[in-house]
């Protein structure tokens, strides 16, 4: 008697426990749901479902005006055979991969290691340096047009005087890119700062004890800063890619401009995207002219549906290894 | 008047030890390179400033200091193109999207953080795919999405508010930005509130906003400054609806709505560089912290 009462007051407890747990649980999920669903909503509506009609329009050839006709993969033997302006705008956009993305890796990696040694006026160096990463692409982009003019830009008039005859920058196919890259270079400020904080990081006696080893300069740069920050440079050389695979404004803007100076015409608009001779038509800047100037929805979407795949891949290699810079700076702070 | 002003820079130049002076040059040598290299940095904005305040035939021509300063031309570009039209438009933009980036990217980045469930991983990684595809990926469908929506016979497209709603349900890289953030706030503080009777909603309206407010302030200023720089979404929605451009697009048309001169369309960006950089200067330290956050942990 005695004994069964016991083990029901002692079974009670164990039931109201588990009731409590399975409460506050359920308490939690309700939680967890309440703070994400506003996101899982957003993201449900403007990232899912977009995804998945890029895919359905992209075998499809759809106008806006009347209902989507299905072509099965017309568009992808179009883009891939026919259309030779897909290849010069994945040409261009390689280029700028190839040749801006390492420069300006380079460039803003070379900047924050002088200021990283800087004893004086390192923090108006940094400002300097920063701040042309903050102009807005468009007033830098028509800046640069400014600057670079052919005839009356200073640039070319300071050459002038130097006895050089500069080049024609953005009215010159051959030039118009390496314009860019010059304004992408201006511009490198955030990945600086980012290159400063981690050579800032790097622990002095792995300095000094490559010192005491007789390591000059060059070798504590190549064996102490560069495989210390490798992490570091790796995000930035993915950042440019991928910054590289969506470059736009400045493309579209530069050959507007630019264009628009050669002929003096009034309406500058669209029909001179990749101006001069298509040598800034990037990828993104062809997808807008299909997609939004054209209206063709269906071949625009079997270009993104290749930008995707391009990028995801990119995106893949990042998410793999993200967990080994994450736990890098976690470790270092 | 030549012989009393002959004195002056003598003195001045007395004042110029040579200890001084030697340690100058030093510094001046130690930082050719930085110097240099700073030169051409700010020469753009020097030559930008310049040519606002030439006068057009100057701005065509191979001077490069205006005579006289042409200060008018700042007033000018207000007559000849919809300035403050278009910056009410940018801050309608800005201002709006950034308020909603921040009020639906802290619970989010909270959960991701600090909150353990299943799915938390995948949702992370969710997040970080979101924050690397380019928008030109989804674009297509979305604007098929905003041209065919007409709820009560709004037509959305030629308006901001494709660009301007979305930030209402959570940006990738805020929410990326604040849960790292979040994740270094030590779990005694939220302890010490769950202790003292908060709730999680408590806890994280009071306790973690607080905490946070370096990182919420990065969030907002990075949000304001990629909004009022934003050029690809609002001319896709709005470029074909000149009343409701934005700076970016306005800038972009400016030269070839009126066959405006070389001086105005450099007044023009000059005008719309200062307010950022303003905003820079006020924000110095915030703009600093929140890169290097973005970048060292990841």
């Amino acid at each position: 008697m005695s004994a069964a009462e016991a083990s029901v007051s002692a079974a009670r407890p164990a039931v109201d426990r588990r009731r409590a747990r399975r409460r506050s649980a359920w308490r939690r999920r309700r939680l967890v749901l309440l703070l994400l669903s506003p996101w899982l909503a957003g993201f449900a509506v403007f990232f899912g479902y977009p995804l998945v009609m890029s895919a359905y329009l992209s075998f499809n050839h759809y106008d806006l005006l009347s209902p989507p006709r299905w072509v099965g993969l017309a568009n992808y033997r179009y883009m891939f055979t026919v259309d030779p302006q897909v290849w010069t705008a994945i040409k261009n956009t390689l280029w700028l991969i190839a040749v801006m993305v390492p420069l300006q890796v380079l460039f803003s990696f070379g900047i924050a290691s002088m200021l990283a040694r800087a004893k004086s006026g390192g923090g108006f160096f940094r400002t300097v340096f920063y701040l042309p990463a903050l102009a807005p692409p468009v007033a830098a982009t028509l800046a640069f047009v400014f600057i670079l003019n052919p005839s009356t830009g200073p640039v070319n008039i300071i050459l002038g005087h130097l006895g050089i005859t500069g080049p024609l920058w953005f009215q010159d196919p051959a030039w118009s890119k390496p314009s860019l890259t010059i304004l992408g270079l201006w511009g490198v400020g955030n990945t600086m700062i980012i290159f400063l904080a981690a050579v800032l990081d790097v622990p002095r006696h792995l300095y000094e004890s490559a010192e005491l080893d007789g390591a000059g300069p060059f070798q504590r740069l190549r064996w102490v800063t560069i495989p210390t920050i490798s992490p570091v440079i790796l995000f930035a050389v993915i950042l440019g890619v991928i910054q590289g695979l969506q470059y736009f404004t400045q493309a579209y803007v530069a050959a507007g401009v630019a264009s628009g100076q050669a002929s003096q015409a009034a309406d500058v608009t669209s029909g001179n995207l990749g101006y001069p001779l298509d040598s800034t038509l990037v990828y993104p800047v062809l997808l807008y002219q299909h997609g939004f100037t054209d209206f063709q929805m269906g071949y625009a979407s079997a270009m993104a549906m290749l930008l995707l795949a391009v990028s995801f891949a990119v995106t893949l290699v990042i998410v793999l290894n993200s967990r080994k810079w994450v736990h890098q700076g976690g470790a270092a702070r | 008047m030549s012989a009393t002003s002959a004195p002056a820079p003598l003195v001045r130049r007395r004042a110029w030890s040579p200890g001084r002076r030697r340690r100058f040059l030093l510094t001046v040598a130690n930082n050719a390179v930085l110097i240099g290299l700073a030169i051409a940095f700010l020469a753009p904005f020097a030559f930008i400033t310049l040519t606002a305040l030439m006068s057009n035939s100057q701005a065509l021509s191979a001077d490069l200091w205006p005579h006289p300063f042409a200060w008018h031309n700042f007033v000018d570009v207000f007559t000849k193109a919809p300035l403050w039209r278009w910056t009410l438009n940018t801050l309608e933009y800005s201002i709006l999207a950034t308020l909603g980036v921040v009020v639906s990217s802290v619970p989010v980045a909270y959960a991701l953080a600090r909150i353990r469930f299943r799915g938390r991983e995948v949702l992370f990684m969710i997040v970080l795919i979101a924050l690397m595809l380019p928008p030109q990926v989804t674009v297509v469908p979305l604007y098929v999405m905003w041209a065919k929506f007409h709820p009560f016979g709004f037509n959305f497209i030629g308006t901001l508010w494709p660009v301007i709603l979305p930030n209402w349900l959570g940006d990738a890289f805020s929410i990326f930005l604040l849960r790292q953030f979040f994740l270094t706030i030590p779990e005694e503080y939220l302890d010490a509130a769950r202790v003292d009777g908060c709730g999680e909603l408590r806890i994280l309206s009071t306790v973690v906003v607080r905490l946070a407010k370096p990182a919420i302030v990065a969030v907002a200023l990075f949000s304001f400054l990629y909004t009022f720089n934003d050029f690809f979404l609002p001319l896709l929605y709005a470029g074909e609806s000149p009343h409701h451009w934005v700076l970016s697009i306005g800038l972009s048309e400016f030269r070839s709505l009126h066959q405006v001169q070389w001086n105005l369309t450099m007044a023009a960006t000059l005008l719309v560089m200062a307010p950022v950089i303003v905003i820079f200067f006020l924000a110095q330290k915030a703009f600093v912290e929140g890169v290097t956050l973005t970048g060292v942990k990841g």
